[in-house]
């Protein structure tokens, strides 16, 4: 395991690393210079993220008051019932698509190991297909291609985009899982061999234990991606949050009232996921 | 142990690693596989775990010869341990669930004998203390140790070492080479590659050379060490002996 790295003189060391405020420049300057793993001092921490937060807050309040609105709340107001529940619909979608596209996305990358050969090809050409292809198109093509051909009609309409959404998202997420199960090494696998594991059990005993921690911190960073995709399936009409917002948009006539709340909606649901994440992705770091 | 190796090819596409090897021993209780680096020491020694499988010939080990097919190569190499240069020990798991493990789940003992059996095991070598540690805190010595451990543990008819302290410093080494020198006290067959020829000439009863893919020489090891006549195993000691 390689131990932490040690701190050496050669590099330019303009800033402290001993966390401690010594000038200005310990203030706006991050310790360690190039090494940017050196945490900040905390005062210096606090302001900057402070400073951060006026300069984001205070372009976006300068954006509104230019444009100049005529700010029509109540209407929007009226249709409040009806965005919680395309909300809902949203929180639905993502759940039943987050519980397939893991399942899909695990499936995918075993059969890529596979050793029938059709069967590993075929799933990596279709993965590499739907990766290059972007959602809406794919949306589109599965909805009025496939589904029309397999008379999936209105009836379906909600399964069918659950499945275009899984589908696009297992292709992603069997990339996670595969580089997850290629991280682990080969020695491992060979020491599994020599003990008198089967296929199975190596994968069980193994790989999965192994790979877990470096597949589920981008696992849940994939989770965000698919709350945000989710919004595409307006296009075909799923009712869920931006569709919701678009229908209520054209009736109230209202422009940024609806949007403002839909952007609201979906943060509420992607940014705690979005630190989850990254937490998972520290502590799986630092633990040996 | 009965080791009987006839004809034995091994290739890697055009490159032959192994070059039609046959041997035949009996009562030895230690063969050390020497030679130079490429020689084919690794390659036999894994075709002897059944970690690979021969091109052509046959091998067997107390007159059972190996089948080379999946299920039965499975069975065989359960019923060996085999020890490697590092990277052995799972490192999710503490020493003594690496040990437990494979007695579980491959050799069906139940929970309380494989803890058991590997606490026994951990305590003769002395590492009963660092069995709830994971392998990321254990020295190298102590990793191929516990490794050795789990390789015994299952009580195998033969034990299988690839280079095992090729990656430890001198002092690891000391450790481990001790180890194996009590495996060998007790008794255990052992098939050992080393590139540690004093190790190698006190503790084998019979060394082999491998040389491209060919046993250049194999014999009693006062017999390679001492008062070998061919010219690949004198100008291989020459060269490993110079510093």
């Amino acid at each position: 395991m390689p131990g932490p790295l040690k701190h050496c003189s050669r590099w330019p060391s303009v800033p402290s690393v001993s966390g401690v405020i010594e000038t200005w420049r310990d203030l706006f300057l991050a310790p360690g210079g190039v090494r940017g793993d050196v945490s900040p001092p905390t005062l210096a921490k606090v302001l900057n993220v402070a400073l951060a937060l006026v300069l984001l807050i205070g372009t976006v309040t300068l954006c509104l008051f230019s444009l100049n609105i005529n700010w029509v709340w109540g209407s929007v107001w009226n249709y409040r019932d009806s965005l919680f529940k395309g909300w809902l619909m949203t929180v639905g979608v993502t759940a039943v698509a987050l519980v397939s596209s893991t399942v899909g996305g695990f499936l995918l990358a075993l059969c890529q190991r596979s050793s029938v050969l059709l069967l590993r090809y075929f799933v990596k050409v279709l993965v590499e297909i739907v990766r290059c292809l972007p959602l809406l198109v794919l949306i589109l093509l599965v909805w009025y291609g496939f589904c029309t051909v397999f008379g999936i009609g209105n009836d379906y309409r909600y399964a069918a985009g659950i499945f275009i959404l899984t589908l696009f998202e297992s292709a992603y997420i069997s990339e996670i899982f595969r580089s997850g199960i290629e991280s682990v090494g080969k020695s491992q696998i060979e020491s599994a061999r020599a003990i008198g594991f089967t296929r199975a059990q190596t994968y069980r005993y193994v790989i999965i234990p192994q790979a877990i921690r470096q597949v589920l911190p981008p696992l849940v960073g994939q989770l965000v991606s698919l709350i945000k995709d989710s919004s595409l399936l307006s296009y075909i009409a799923i009712q869920e949050l931006t569709f919701t917002a678009q229908q209520v948009n054209s009736n109230t006539a209202s422009s940024l009232e609806t949007y403002i709340p839909l952007a609201v909606g979906y943060l509420i649901l992607t940014v705690p996921i979005a630190l989850w994440s990254r937490w998972l992705e520290r502590r799986f770091k630092y633990e040996t | 142990m009965k080791l009987s190796l006839h004809d034995v090819v091994k290739r890697f596409g055009t490159h032959t690693v192994i070059d039609r090897v046959s041997l035949e021993l009996d009562g030895v209780h230690c063969l050390a596989l020497i030679g130079p680096s490429g020689g084919g020491k690794s390659t036999l020694l894994r075709i002897i775990a059944g970690l690979e499988y021969p091109n052509n010939g046959s091998v067997a080990i107390n007159g059972k010869p190996i089948e080379y097919h999946d299920e039965a190569l499975l069975q065989h190499r359960r019923s060996i341990g085999t020890v490697f240069q590092a990277f052995n020990l799972f490192p999710h798991l503490t020493a003594l669930k690496n040990i437990t493990l494979p007695l579980e789940k491959v050799h069906g003992r139940s929970r309380e004998e494989a803890l058991e059996l590997a606490e026994g095991t951990l305590r003769r070598f002395q590492l009963l203390d660092h069995s709830h540690k994971k392998p990321a805190e254990l020295s190298g010595g102590q990793r191929q140790r516990v490794a050795i451990a789990r390789a015994i543990a299952i009580k195998p008819q033969v034990v299988l070492l690839d280079e095992p302290t090729s990656a430890l410093d001198p002092e690891m080494t000391a450790e481990v080479l001790e180890l194996i020198d009590e495996l060998k006290q007790e008794g255990r067959d052992l098939v050992l590659v080393t590139h540690e020829m004093g190790f190698a000439r006190r503790l084998a009863d019979r060394v082999a050379l491998l040389s491209a893919g060919r046993i250049a020489e194999i014999g009693l090891p006062e017999q390679i060490f001492g008062a070998s006549q061919s010219e690949v195993t004198k100008g291989f000691l020459r060269r490993v002996l110079k510093y």
